[in-house]
């Protein structure tokens, strides 16, 4: 028990630490407006790569409609911020809500599916949220929603992903995460140890959307506007890509998925028609030489470096 | 009038008899399921009274598998009912019927293959938990106590069936004698009052039967539970079942003790094969 909050301590100042040398940087101007840009982005995509691993990684549910959720957490937001004239924070709130309840309504009907099915539902309503968006005059229709203040910054984006990664992974290491990896094992099984399957696929994928839309209300808020071709299922896939590199189930892999793919696009950013090429080439070079992503399902720690120095150079065991 | 009096007093008399005789756990009455024109088990009576350990035998396709999915819930009977320990179990989903306290293995082992030994146990815990969502992530006292005390009886189990040596190993890399062990010790610790097993010495050798038959009596004593058991393998019938139910056809053509059953003609022609005798 001490030894678990120990960690979580210990975890908590190495946040702080990150943090605090980011924050240096950016104050004495080392790192530019172009990558401060970059940071929040990483901040946005990993708290939606973690959030959509909880669907697909944890419970095994292959959704691929994160983008909507996204969507209405940046709608929401704006609409609290712009139109209602309310705090950021409660827009923030609100957004979170919505697409949770959102999440929570789609998933009643659609957890019922499985496989293939699910994600062919969840791509489709994806795309019925944005063409929705496309047509409400209120929220700029086609044009998108103009004149959104910038409320995020660094700093609350930082925390609120902060407090999100926290969550998520004291969810997974709590019995409710351990029903959700059963169901994405054996869900037969998971129904014959008594767990109530259905509660427990639309919990993950309710709590997945709710996160999503956080992200969305940071994401319109530090970039002026929200425009429905930003929630296209390229999105989605986009999000499903830093999962499926870092690993399937497994938080540390989707953190560092979402690093590294931001990072590519960042670097590409003059050249774009070659970082499709590299995003390309990357998820091929993967699927051959490690299909499992790069973590698997294990988590990075301090075990995983002892395990590796021990590997290398010796027998490797796997697959 | 007066006959029908007495005939009340009776059946009265008679019921509390029984009751006080031993309870009953699993009671099906006329049970039948349908699967388009197949009638896959036809008006099937059978009861488990608390602490009975009771075969369930049969040629292949004799529908006992079957049967099985219609006591936990899987499948719902078109006809008849099936109770257990008072409550009624048709209609109800399979998770809710482990809850009433049933526990059941697999034919074709289903473990968590990806997670570890330990944490196969630890979800076959997950209905005893009490903490919620909110508690769970703000990691509350009644988080640590209650995980503390899950951790602890899983390595209990564990223990119990020598797996404890194996608890972070993830669950596919053990042995399929351990894997099946594992099962078992998985559903008991839903803390079931009847454990199902179906078929738990399949691709057992006649060692690891053996192993079996003496550690499916000494559950069922340990654990004070009831135990329904599918086997295709005699010797482990005989040796550990105090009554048999043998169903051919979906039908049940004979109960009884072991001996009785062993010289049952219907059952020999039916399932030793004609000239077994």
């Amino acid at each position: 028990m001490n030894k678990q909050r120990k960690n979580d301590l210990l975890a908590l100042g190495a946040c702080v630490l990150i943090y605090a040398i980011f924050e240096v940087l950016i104050q004495l101007e080392i790192i530019g407006p172009f990558w401060e840009l970059n940071m929040v982005l990483i901040c946005i995509n990993i708290i939606l790569a973690s959030s959509l691993n909880m669907i697909n990684g944890y419970t095994g549910q292959f959704s691929i409609g994160h983008a909507g959720f996204l969507a209405v957490g940046a709608y929401v937001g704006a609409i609290f911020t712009v139109k209602l004239g309310l705090p950021f924070p409660v827009a923030i709130i609100a957004g979170t809500i919505a697409a949770g309840f959102l999440g929570f309504l789609i998933g009643l009907p659609t957890l019922r599916l499985n496989g293939d099915y699910l994600a062919i539902a969840t791509l489709g309503l994806g795309e019925i949220i944005r063409i929705c968006i496309l047509n409400i005059d209120y929220v700029g229709g086609a044009s998108g929603f103009m004149g959104i203040p910038r409320l995020t910054s660094f700093t609350n984006i930082f925390w609120i992903m902060i407090v999100i990664l926290f969550f998520i992974k004291n969810f997974k290491n709590s019995a409710h995460g351990r029903a959700c990896l059963a169901i994405r094992e054996n869900e037969i099984a998971a129904d014959t140890m008594g767990i109530d399957t259905t509660k427990y696929k639309v919990m993950a994928f309710t709590l997945g959307a709710a996160f999503a839309g956080t992200a969305g209300v940071m994401f319109s808020h530090y970039f002026y506007i929200a425009h429905p071709a930003s929630f296209t299922f390229m999105r989605s896939f986009d999000i499903l890509t830093m999962v499926v590199l870092g690993g399937l189930g497994s938080m540390t892999g989707s953190i560092t998925g979402a690093i590294v793919l931001t990072f590519i696009s960042a670097y590409l950013a003059e050249f774009p028609e070659w970082r499709m090429i590299v995003y390309s080439l990357t998820m091929i070079v993967l699927m051959l030489r490690r299909p499992q992503g790069l973590f698997g399902s294990a988590e990075l720690s301090a075990q995983m470096f002892k395990g590796l120095t021990k590997r290398i150079g010796g027998v490797k065991i796997g697959k | 009038m007066a006959n029908e009096n007495t005939a009340a007093a009776n059946a009265a008399a008679l019921q509390e008899a029984n009751a006080t005789a031993a309870k009953r756990l699993l009671d099906l009455k006329d049970v039948s399921i349908v699967f388009g024109g197949l009638r896959a088990v036809s008006n099937l009576n059978m009861h488990i009274d608390e602490g009975e350990l009771v075969g369930l035998i049969g040629p292949n396709g004799a529908g006992k598998t079957t049967a099985f999915n219609m006591i936990t819930g899987v499948y719902e009977p078109t006809e008849g009912q099936v109770h257990f320990d008072g409550q009624l179990v048709n209609g109800h989903k399979s998770y809710q019927v482990t809850q009433m306290g049933m526990a059941r293995t697999f034919q074709n082992i289903r473990l968590f293959s990806e997670l570890s030994v330990l944490d196969n146990v630890k979800i076959a815990f997950n209905m005893h938990v009490k903490y919620n969502l909110a508690e769970a992530v703000v990691r509350d006292k009644l988080y640590f106590s209650e995980e503390d005390y899950v951790a602890e009886k899983s390595m209990e189990l564990l223990e119990i069936f020598h797996l404890e040596k194996h608890a972070n190993d993830i669950a596919k890399n053990l042995p399929y004698g351990e894997q099946r062990r594992l099962e078992i010790a998985r559903a008991l610790a839903t803390q079931p009052k009847l454990l199902l097993l179906d078929e738990p010495a399949a691709g057992m050798n006649p060692q690891e039967t053996k192993e079996l038959t003496n550690m499916i009596k000494w559950i069922r004593d340990q654990f004070k539970l009831s135990v329904l058991l599918i086997e295709h393998d005699m010797s482990l019938v005989m040796g550990v079942c105090e009554r048999i139910y043998v169903l051919e056809y979906g039908f049940c053509i004979a109960e009884g003790k072991p001996e009785e059953i062993k010289h049952n003609k219907r059952v020999i022609e039916a399932y030793l094969g004609g000239e077994a005798s």
